[in-house]
């Protein structure tokens, strides 16, 4: 399959695995900050491929695992509302939440409808006329400007049954909370999906202030394969940069049309992330000219405070400190059937990613 | 138990890990007896001197009509296949429909008709029913429940057993995987996917015939919900002896293939129709393959994998690059009413 096949070439990816042999003798720690990666790195067995020197974490990547307890718990009081209709990407429906999930809600009567894109729930408001859509916004620079794109046509077309519950983030305050966190890692491979909308500017704070080098990749086995040997060219040579590697997609600028976008319809704010608490100014708002759309300012709901689930450790795997099988649950209490944390539900968490390609 | 939930979650119905916990912990606990135990695709009947098969199977498909087929075509296939893959010859099925107050009537004589079409094809008689009408509201148009009766042959009656497999025999399938669940996902989703994707659904009887006269095989499966890989883990957790697939050999489809890599699928989790998962012993592959390959439904079966005395009770995937992972059954709800 083109642009699929020929970035999983074995010997390309051998090819580049030998030549990592003889570039760094240092001891590299690189975070992957994305689902994606994740998968891939996993997938294709990435780390059986690269010399004992160098190490590759997973970071706080994954739109489900990322989102907090009190959104789910609010996600699940907005769902008992009487006449409302929630819509949401499919792995949020499996998220326990403090008491129940959304699938179980699902099942106790409440209309929780997936959707694959945002603007499916439009379609939805349009024949419920009489119900309310909240749609559950998640997701980084790559989903928000849909969600920005979905805001702006339901003004035009005057949908008023329409809100959106937000909690978008945007990726480069938490990679510099890491940092400053005191975080062990040597570089970053940055997710290629989030710079083909906002461009490569957005990480030179992590250069130029944090010495980090970046690597915007793509997700096949030879994509990351590169990423990675260009971090460790970067790294021997003590020169830290923000560099392309999927250049058949990325370029520095971004896209100008959808950062538009996501300026005109959302503002920054502090935002809670799971297992990491509030990170200043690293979540996405609707803002005050959109407030119609705003669910949180449409609906009010009594929401407890919410309790992460004892002796999950989803927080210190997203910081790239333990791995999954550092967890007493995972595989025994804590499987893809009856997960314990977020990270064991969504595909592209880390904990199931771990459970799935395990060998 | 390992049921854990209150009420029963859609993903007790996909095929997967929840639906498997849910027959032992609710069904087989109230119902056991020794035939049921078996939990093959047919129960084997002793009738005087004589076994038959005897199966049932319910189809609540959404949408009702799907590129490749309807849910009448397929009550017919899905029922047939399962009495075939049970080394029976099928005969006999009874066909019964829940139809919601104001299903059109010309519809249902399309889905009728296409169920008389499959049933001569297959050369089963449909020799009774029933037929329920419930409130507007009360079931999502149309429903079909069926039953089956098959004659079983002496020399097949332990292929669903599968208590002859040995180390070093092959698994084959006959064609590409995964196009009946991608077919009706495309159908019904809003992906607008400009794919020629079809479901494989089909009845296998004549084919898997012709295979048994010519071939010994010692066990068959249909890889409907859950796929290919819940086909495999259930028999790697009988036979105690592991399975290991060779992902470069595995028949996938263009589209399906794309529509998997974008919406992160693995094909050996989607629904087939029109398939079957044989195991045999080596020197009996060739002459499988053949008689398989001189079938239309065959053209693509292939040599998939192999039983291995390593890993007992994992079915293990060498994938491209040389990596390997274990391939789970499915968990939770990947795609709910497919069949």
């Amino acid at each position: 399959m083109k642009y699929i096949d020929e970035y999983r070439k074995k010997d390309l990816i051998l090819s580049v695995s030998e030549k990592l042999k003889t570039i760094s003798k240092k001891e590299i720690v690189l975070m992957e900050v994305c689902g994606g990666h994740t998968m891939a790195i996993q997938r294709f067995g990435l780390p059986s491929l690269l010399p004992s020197n160098i190490r590759l974490v997973s970071g706080p990547g994954c739109p489900v695992c990322v989102s907090s307890q009190h959104f789910i718990d609010t996600a699940m009081a907005y769902s008992k509302i009487p006449g409302v209709i929630v819509t949401t990407y499919g792995d949020l429906i499996r998220v326990p939440g403090s008491a129940t999930s959304l699938e179980k809600e699902r099942a106790n009567g409440s209309d929780i409808r997936i959707v694959y894109s945002v603007l499916e729930s439009l379609e939805i408001a349009k024949s419920n006329p009489d119900k309310s859509i909240i749609f559950l916004g998640i997701g980084f620079e790559t989903t928000a400007p849909l969600t920005a794109a979905a805001i702006v046509k339901a003004k035009q077309e005057k949908i008023t049954n329409f809100s959106v519950l937000s909690a978008h983030k945007v990726m480069p305050p938490v990679m510099k909370a890491l940092v400053a966190e005191g975080v062990k890692i040597d570089g970053f491979i940055a997710p290629g999906h989030v710079s083909a909308i906002t461009g490569t500017a957005i990480y030179n704070d992590l250069a130029t202030v944090c010495g980090l080098g970046v690597v915007i990749s793509g997700f096949e086995p030879v994509d990351m394969m590169q990423a990675v040997l260009m971090l460790a060219i970067q790294i021997e040579a003590g020169s830290p940069k923000v560099e392309i590697q999927y250049q058949r997609v990325v370029q520095a600028e971004g896209n100008l049309k959808a950062q538009q976008l996501l300026s005109d319809v959302f503002e920054l704010r502090d935002d809670q992330w799971r297992g990491l608490g509030t990170i200043a100014l690293s979540g996405l708002r609707i803002r005050n000219e959109y407030s119609e759309f705003d669910a949180e300012k449409q609906f009010t709901v009594n929401v407890p405070e919410s309790t992460e689930p004892k002796g999950c450790i989803c927080g210190q795997i997203l910081r790239g400190l333990k791995t999954p099988v550092d967890c007493g649950l995972f595989g025994k209490k804590c499987t893809p059937t009856d997960p314990v944390g977020a990270c064991m539900v969504s595909g592209e968490g880390t904990c199931a990613t771990y459970y799935k390609y395990r060998s | 138990m390992k049921t854990k939930e209150q009420s029963i979650l859609l993903g007790h119905g996909s095929g997967g890990r929840m639906m498997h916990d849910l027959i032992s912990d609710v069904f087989i606990r109230h119902f056991a007896n020794e035939i049921l135990s078996e939990q093959t695709d047919s129960a084997i009947l002793s009738v005087g001197s004589s076994e038959i098969a005897f199966t049932t199977d319910s189809f609540v498909i959404h949408p009702l009509f799907f590129p490749g087929g309807n849910i009448g075509k397929l009550a017919v296939c899905g029922t047939v296949n399962d009495l075939a893959v049970s080394g029976s010859e099928p005969l006999y099925i009874s066909v019964s429909f829940i139809i919601e107050e104001g299903f059109p009537i010309s519809e249902l004589e399309i889905i009728v008709e296409a169920l008389a079409a499959e049933a001569k094809k297959a050369g089963v008689l449909i020799v009774t029913g029933d037929t329920k009408v419930v409130n507007k509201g009360k079931c999502d148009k149309l429903f079909i429940n069926t039953a089956g009766i098959g004659r079983m042959r002496e020399e097949d009656r332990l292929i669903s057993k599968a208590e002859d497999i040995q180390p070093g025999d092959v698994i084959i399938i006959n064609g590409t995987i995964g196009d009946h669940g991608m077919a009706v996902m495309n159908a019904r989703e809003s992906f607008n996917f400009k794919t020629t994707v079809e479901s494989d659904c089909a009845s296998l009887n004549h084919m898997i015939r012709q295979m048994l006269d010519k071939s010994a095989v010692k066990f068959m499966r249909d890889p409907t919900r859950g796929g290919v890989a819940t086909v495999l883990n259930e028999l790697v957790e009988k036979i105690q002896l592991g399975i290991e697939i060779d992902e470069t050999s595995l028949p996938i489809n263009k589209g399906v293939q794309a529509m998997c890599e974008l919406l992160g699928f693995d094909p050996l989790h989607i629904a087939n129709e029109g398939k079957v998962v044989i195991v045999a012993s080596e020197n009996e592959a060739e002459s499988i393959l053949k008689s398989l390959q001189n079938h239309e439904l065959g053209k693509r079966s292939t040599i998939i994998g192999r039983i291995v005395s390593d890993h007992p009770g994992r079915v293990v995937l060498k994938n491209e690059t040389g990596g390997r992972r274990i391939i789970d059954s499915l968990s939770g709800d990947l795609l709910p009413r497919i069949c």
